[in-house]
């Protein structure tokens, strides 16, 4: 959990979340969460029907990446509110960054919170997810 | 009125944080069972939804991915029978935590259907974006997460 005393209006976390993703960990994460769209694992479905250059990574595998890089920083348990917007696809081979900055430390019903905005970049410099989220602090 | 009930099992939590590329030690130690799932862990409900779309059905013979040809989908005899066009994208996802999301727990969803709205873009034609809202729920009737998913439908593929 972060502590009040040790955070500030500005300070940034970063993380590499993945580094030349394998279409095999897309495969993994269809697995485990159940979205089995043949957009992620089926080239030929992609390319001949849907009209991509090939398979790409569930919107919800680059969430959850950067979801860890942001319990990472403000600890489990202590998120209230997390959300993203899919500004870009994420393709096999792609490597992300993700970056959280807390631009807000405010007192709710007795809490102390932290505002963090979030942006996670592709290894071209494109921001594959802006969001943000509210996590409690110690 | 979705028909949701998700047993939140360790074995679950460890595969899904595998596939995220997430090392926190809690989601591995076998005797641990005092974890908190990770954020976007809510999502694989879909595992323990007996009518999820994008899973394949056992002794179902119309899933839209690939077999012999490009799409397994029965052809109508009437035109293409869709696909890339009508391809839905998911654009935005938003969870807001009421409580900590356990093993142990058994949860159940509603959905509620929420906003739609159009917009036009460079990038796919004609965007019809929709929202829909899933309240998650413990064995004990607690809210525990209200997810807020936003669905997109292009004209044509996004161009890249």
């Amino acid at each position: 959990m972060l502590k009040k005393n040790e955070i500030k209006v500005g300070d940034t976390y970063s993380e590499k979340i993945v580094e030349d993703l394998k279409r095999t960990q897309i495969v993994q994460y269809a697995g485990a969460s159940g979205d089995y769209n043949p957009l992620h694992s089926d080239d030929k479905f992609t390319k001949e029907i849907a009209g991509y250059p090939g398979v790409f990574a569930h919107g919800m595998l680059s969430m959850g990446m950067t979801g860890k890089m942001l319990t990472n920083f403000v600890g489990d348990g202590t998120l209230k509110k997390y959300g993203v917007r899919f500004t870009n696809q994420v393709w096999p081979g792609d490597s992300l960054e993700s970056t959280a900055t807390i631009i807000d430390i405010k007192e709710e019903d007795g809490e102390t919170l932290a505002e963090i905005a979030i942006e996670t970049k592709n290894q071209d410099g494109a921001t594959v997810i802006t969001g943000s989220a509210t996590a409690k602090v110690g | 009125m979705s028909k949701i009930k998700m047993p939140v099992e360790k074995s679950h939590i460890m595969m899904f944080a595998r596939s995220i590329g997430d090392a926190n030690p809690k989601y591995y130690e076998e005797k641990d069972e005092n974890v908190i799932a990770p954020p976007t862990f809510i999502q694989s409900s879909a595992q323990f939804d007996p009518d999820y779309f994008l899973r394949p059905k056992i002794g179902g013979d119309n899933w839209f991915g690939s077999g012999k040809e490009a799409s397994g989908m029965k052809s109508s005899g009437s035109g293409s029978g869709g696909g890339g066009a009508a391809m839905g994208l998911h654009a935005e996802q938003h969870y807001e935590y009421h409580q900590p999301l356990k093993v142990g727990d058994v949860i159940s969803a509603e959905v509620k259907p929420g906003k739609s709205w159009e917009k036009e873009s460079k990038r796919a034609g004609k965007l019809k974006f929709s929202e829909s809202v899933t309240e998650y729920r413990n064995q004990d009737g607690e809210l525990i997460i209200t997810a807020t998913s936003v669905g997109v439908v292009t004209e044509k593929p996004v161009e890249n």
